[in-house]
């Protein structure tokens, strides 16, 4: 990681660190950002960097979601012991996912990923326990460690941060290791990459349950901000949704899914009193980056510079 | 070097917490203006029941109470939003709300996951909300908070009107097609205990996913299963399919379709051909008298079409609400509150008395769909078949399982 | 027996009778969606909104358009809708292809999905903006109204109906004859499984691509003309029957239009059948049976291996 990109990785998390000390930007959104990037980042673990496009990735942020909310109300678990259960659960699920999606290739693991988010949907309408329509609501965000009241808003905020930084650190990690090469192989030419004798599919899959885990942490996340877990956070929408922040940002860019989940979540809060304008906004942003945007916001930034330099 | 960073914040969010250097932490006090918000759906399910006319309600009510837009000296201010019905967004802007925008009292609430996800985003900032549009018992029994009014209507005064009704004409087999959902759910229950304790019986039920387009297989089932009355215990558009397609595969002309939850929107939707002879019950008709009457033109004249009894019951909560806050002089949640639980409500709309479980106690009409033939104007859809006195609409507070009257 | 399972043997068969209607609809609906997806492998997820937008123009040629023109008189009614909506829907898919999908065949089909989901959310926030969500009336034509009583089953059967089955079932095996059958058809066949040799054939490989697209578009309009009298006109009819319409094409088989027009058939009966003894499964009965086939079988139960 040369200089330069260092110096912009440590503004930014100056910024973040700085952010409850002013009042133009609600607290409350930022963390929402901030979980919705890690959703995107971990998404991006899987298509931007393995090749794999997931239908289902909704499965796992909202089962995650689930499992956090229940633990931390019905059954009174603190905070972090939620977020671990959820994480651990989304993994498994991605594990039984990943190694029934794995089989296939190209669209036909995308339709598979699809049905079987789908019968994870179905589960989650019908189970009782996720309270079906209504979801899981008032989820109490408890004590983090027995310490640190997360009611506070600033206090949460930072706990967020701190997961946020730990999930990104952990791909960037998988990205730049002999173990993301792999994936980036098996991205480029999955044929050449099973002549060079790696086990592609167990990479695969390990690249699937991870991204899955940490999309089941942004869903624990995100259910602690907002104190609920409900149907939208499993339904096929979510998919859509997670897809459309990584190529907006820029799939196989490490921060592009960041910028991505910002851009997005920012439209729709911007957007939302006027009702069917965010569909259609969300529709034409979609169509604009797939015409004309491929490279999403952040690659088409670091194609300009490259031809610069 | 990632590790430095994330100690960092840990440690930070350990110290600062609660340091009031932080510019957010904590609910907004409104300042010199008294903030409303209409959160509904504006353009979803059941925004033609609730929705923008339930904006325009609360304009008027503002405009009604005073010349001037203020109260105890300061401005009124109006906000909506759009929750789309779904609880994530509804809690998410209800939160917002409170805490950035200073708002003082959300109403409308349609559809009951929103109202119950917002009650409990305004106990928590200790701030007002009055449930208009949603109607799940719930929400003043388990769930019931101490800022809280329901004011339009619920399950059991539907299932008291409506069911106990048509029961006592003799409709004694009943099936019920419900939406798979808390709202149909409790519907189907709430029917279900006003049928057997008529002396009627319950053949059977089918659930539909919520929302369905398609009922016909549920409308063969309530057909072969020979029953008196096919009951729908669903709302909005999900009605209004099952009562066309009722009509569409013959199932009125051996059997009584019965929607349990009908509004006048929906009627309108309908047309009176369709709808003609269904008993509904409603906690206001624009058409019933003089001072209804003189509402609804008005309120016509803005929005374009009649209003609901949700729409009404927006205007009246309002309205209420800049009572209480002039009466206790404070836009102090408790001191509102306690206001608001001890005045006797006469509007022109809704008479009667908050209860201490934040039920609304008021008068429910028994309503028929008039025929084509009967009707002589635009929107003359009701013949007013009973009033329901208050207290039979109204689940008996002995009854009740809401926490603040039983003690916790 | 029938009655441990809680259902009589005519009730049953009523049942199976009103699956076959829903099914058809699947079919006519898959079609168009075989041809684009199975054939021309471009991933059309607009393809739901087209739907409900052949709808939306059936009911704006009926009720809308005699004031938009200012001739009172005018209407487009249910009869010239069946043909002219389709040609619309048709025209504007031609626009589609040409200016839009076109530039994204070299490209992963992926491109293709994301781009065509995209038009999807444009067209049905357009007419949720325009119209609102309750949704509009199209009444059923006065030929068709009414229904008939099938007295050995016990049950009435609108005429409407079962126009839809006829109408479906003879375009759906016609277009499935023209494909499968005809010299056309196997240009088709043929420009999809090597483009390159057919051109060199002479044969405008292109023209015939957009062509075909447009058709499958058109299908989609013309299922929605057959919907507008049964379910309200309204913007979201199509977006919940999309990944259900993908799930029969990917069933029957990339590239089998029997096999699309198979599968929807049968999924209407198993639907019909899940929604007699479990009716909560119904909306997932199709993704267990998508999951299990492409586990097994992932060419689809009628498909042939590309």
């Amino acid at each position: 990681m040369n200089s330069k990109v260092k110096l912009l990785y440590g503004i930014l998390i100056l910024i973040a660190l700085l952010l409850p000390f002013q009042n133009f930007i609600y607290l409350v959104f930022a963390m929402k950002v901030l979980c919705f990037a890690l959703f995107a980042c971990a998404f991006n673990l899987l298509l931007g960097f393995t090749g794999l496009l997931s239908f289902g990735h909704a499965a796992f942020f909202g089962t995650a979601a689930y499992i956090t909310a229940y633990l931390c109300k019905e059954a009174g678990f603190s905070p972090e012991l939620g977020i671990v259960l959820g994480v651990v659960g989304s993994g498994a699920l991605g594990f039984l996912i990943g190694s029934l999606a794995i089989r296939r290739q190209g669209i036909y693991f995308a339709m598979v990923t699809l049905a079987l988010s789908q019968m994870v949907y179905f589960l989650a309408v019908q189970l009782p326990f996720t309270g079906g329509e209504d979801g899981i609501q008032g989820v109490p965000r408890g004590m983090l460690f027995g310490l640190i009241d997360l009611k506070n808003d600033v206090a949460m905020y930072y706990f967020v941060l701190a997961v946020f930084l730990l999930g990104f650190a952990i791909i960037m990690r998988a990205v730049h290791s002999p173990f993301g090469q792999v994936l980036k192989a098996i991205r480029e030419n999955e044929p050449r990459a099973i002549s060079l004798g790696y086990n592609v599919d167990r990479f695969k899959l390990m690249s699937f349950v991870i991204s899955a885990a940490l999309s089941g942490l942004a869903g624990s996340m995100k259910t602690l901000v907002f104190q609920l877990a409900t149907l939208t956070d499993i339904h096929w929408h979510m998919s859509g949704e997670v897809v459309l922040m990584t190529l907006l940002g820029g799939m196989g860019t490490i921060l592009g899914p960041v910028v991505g989940a910002g851009i997005v979540v920012g439209l729709q809060n911007y957007l939302a009193n006027i009702g069917s304008w965010s569909t259609i906004a969300t529709g034409f942003i979609f169509v604009i980056c797939v015409l004309a945007f491929r490279r999403g916001v952040v690659g088409e930034i670091t194609a300009h510079f490259k031809n610069k330099n | 070097m990632k590790l430095k960073q994330i100690t960092a914040c840990l440690v930070a969010a350990t110290m600062f917490g609660s340091n009031p250097v932080f510019a957010q932490s904590g609910p907004k006090a409104s300042g010199g203006v008294v903030k409303i918000g209409v959160l509904t759906d504006l353009s979803s399910t059941y925004s033609d029941l609730a929705g923008p006319g339930a904006v325009i309600a609360a304009k008027m009510a503002i405009a009604d109470f005073s010349k001037d837009g203020t109260v105890i000296g300061k401005k009124i201010e109006l906000v909506s939003a759009d929750h789309q019905n779904k609880a994530d967004i509804a809690a998410n802007k209800a939160r917002e709300w409170y805490d950035k925008d200073g708002v003082d009292v959300i109403v409308e609430l349609v559809s009951t996951n929103v109202a119950l996800a917002v009650m409990e985003v305004a106990e928590q900032k200790n701030k007002i909300t009055l449930v208009s549009g949603a109607a799940s018992l719930p929400i003043t029994n388990e769930k019931c908070t101490a800022n809280n009014v329901h004011w339009t209507y619920d399950t059991y005064a539907l299932s008291n009107g409506t069911a106990k009704a048509v029961v006592k004409q003799g409709k004694k087999n009943w099936y019920f097609i419900t939406a798979d959902y808390a709202f149909g759910a409790a519907l189907e229950k709430d029917s279900t205990n006003v049928v057997t304790a008529n002396g009627g019986k319950v053949l059977g039920t089918s659930k539909h996913p919520f929302p369905n387009s398609d009922f016909s297989s549920y409308l063969l089932k309530a057909q072969a299963s020979g029953a008196d009355v096919v009951a729908l215990a669903n709302a909005g558009q999900d009605t209004i399919n099952s009562v066309k397609q009722a009509s569409e595969f013959g199932i009125n002309k051996k059997q009584t379709v019965v929607p349990l939850l009908m509004f006048i929107s929906d009627v309108h939707s309908l047309g009176l051909p369709a709808a003609q002879g269904m008993y509904l019950t409603e906690g206001f008709y624009w058409d019933k008298d003089d001072k209804t009457r003189a509402f609804s033109k008005r309120f016509i004249l803005q929005h374009k079409r009649m209003p609901t009894s949700v729409q009404a019951g927006v205007y009246s909560s309002v309205l209420a609400y800049l009572n209480a806050v002039q009466k206790a002089g404070t836009v102090d949640t408790q001191a509102v509150m306690k206001a608001l639980k001890s005045t006797n409500i006469d509007d022109g709309l809704f008479k009667g008395k908050i209860r201490a479980d934040g039920k609304f106690e008021h008068d429910m009409y028994l309503l028929e769909v008039k025929k084509p033939s009967e009707s002589t104007s635009p929107w003359d859809y009701y013949n007013v078949r009973a009033v329901i006195p208050a207290a039979e609409a109204t689940q008996p507070l002995s009854l009740s399982r809401c926490k603040l009257v039983t003690n916790k | 027996m029938f009655e441990l399972l809680g259902i009589t043997p005519q009730g049953l068969v009523a049942q199976l009778l009103v699956g076959l209607i829903n099914g058809s609809f699947y079919a006519i609906l898959s079609l168009g969606l075989a041809i684009i997806f199975g054939l021309l492998n471009i991933i059309n997820f607009a393809h739901g909104a087209q739907y409900t937008m052949g709808a939306f123009v059936a009911w704006i040629g009926l009720t809308q358009i005699s004031q938009w023109l200012g001739f009172p008189e005018l209407s487009i009614n249910y009869w010239f809708a069946l043909i002219v909506v389709p040609l619309v829907m048709a025209g504007f898919g031609l626009i589609l292809e040409r200016t839009m999908l076109r530039r994204l065949y070299h490209l992963d089909h992926l491109y293709g999905l994301l781009l065509t989901f995209g038009l999807a959310l444009i067209i049905e926030g357009m007419f949720r903006h325009w119209y609102g969500i309750s949704g509009e009336s199209y009444p059923a034509p006065e030929l068709l109204q009414g229904a008939i009583p099938l007295e050995s089953l016990g049950i009435i059967l609108p005429k409407y109906r079962v126009w839809v089955v006829i109408i479906s079932l003879t375009v759906c095996f016609s277009t499935w004859y023209v494909i499968e059958r005809t010299k056309l058809g196997a240009y088709l066949r043929a420009g999809t499984e090597n483009p390159k040799l057919l051109q060199a054939f002479g044969i405008n490989v292109p023209l015939m691509i957009s062509l075909a697209y447009a058709y499958g578009v058109g299908l989609a309009g013309f299922a929605g003309v057959l919907a507008a009298p049964i379910f309200q006109v309204n913007p979201l009819m199509g977006s919940n029957l999309i990944i259900v319409v993908f799930a029969v094409v990917v069933i029957g088989g990339m590239g089998s239009i029997m096999g699309a027009i198979l599968t929807g058939l049968g999924l209407g009966l198993v639907e019909g059948l899940t929604k007699v003894f479990y009716p909560e499964a119904s909306g997932v009965v199709i993704f267990v049976i998508m999951a299990i086939v492409l586990l097994i079988r992932p060419a689809g139960l009628f498909g042939r291996e590309k």
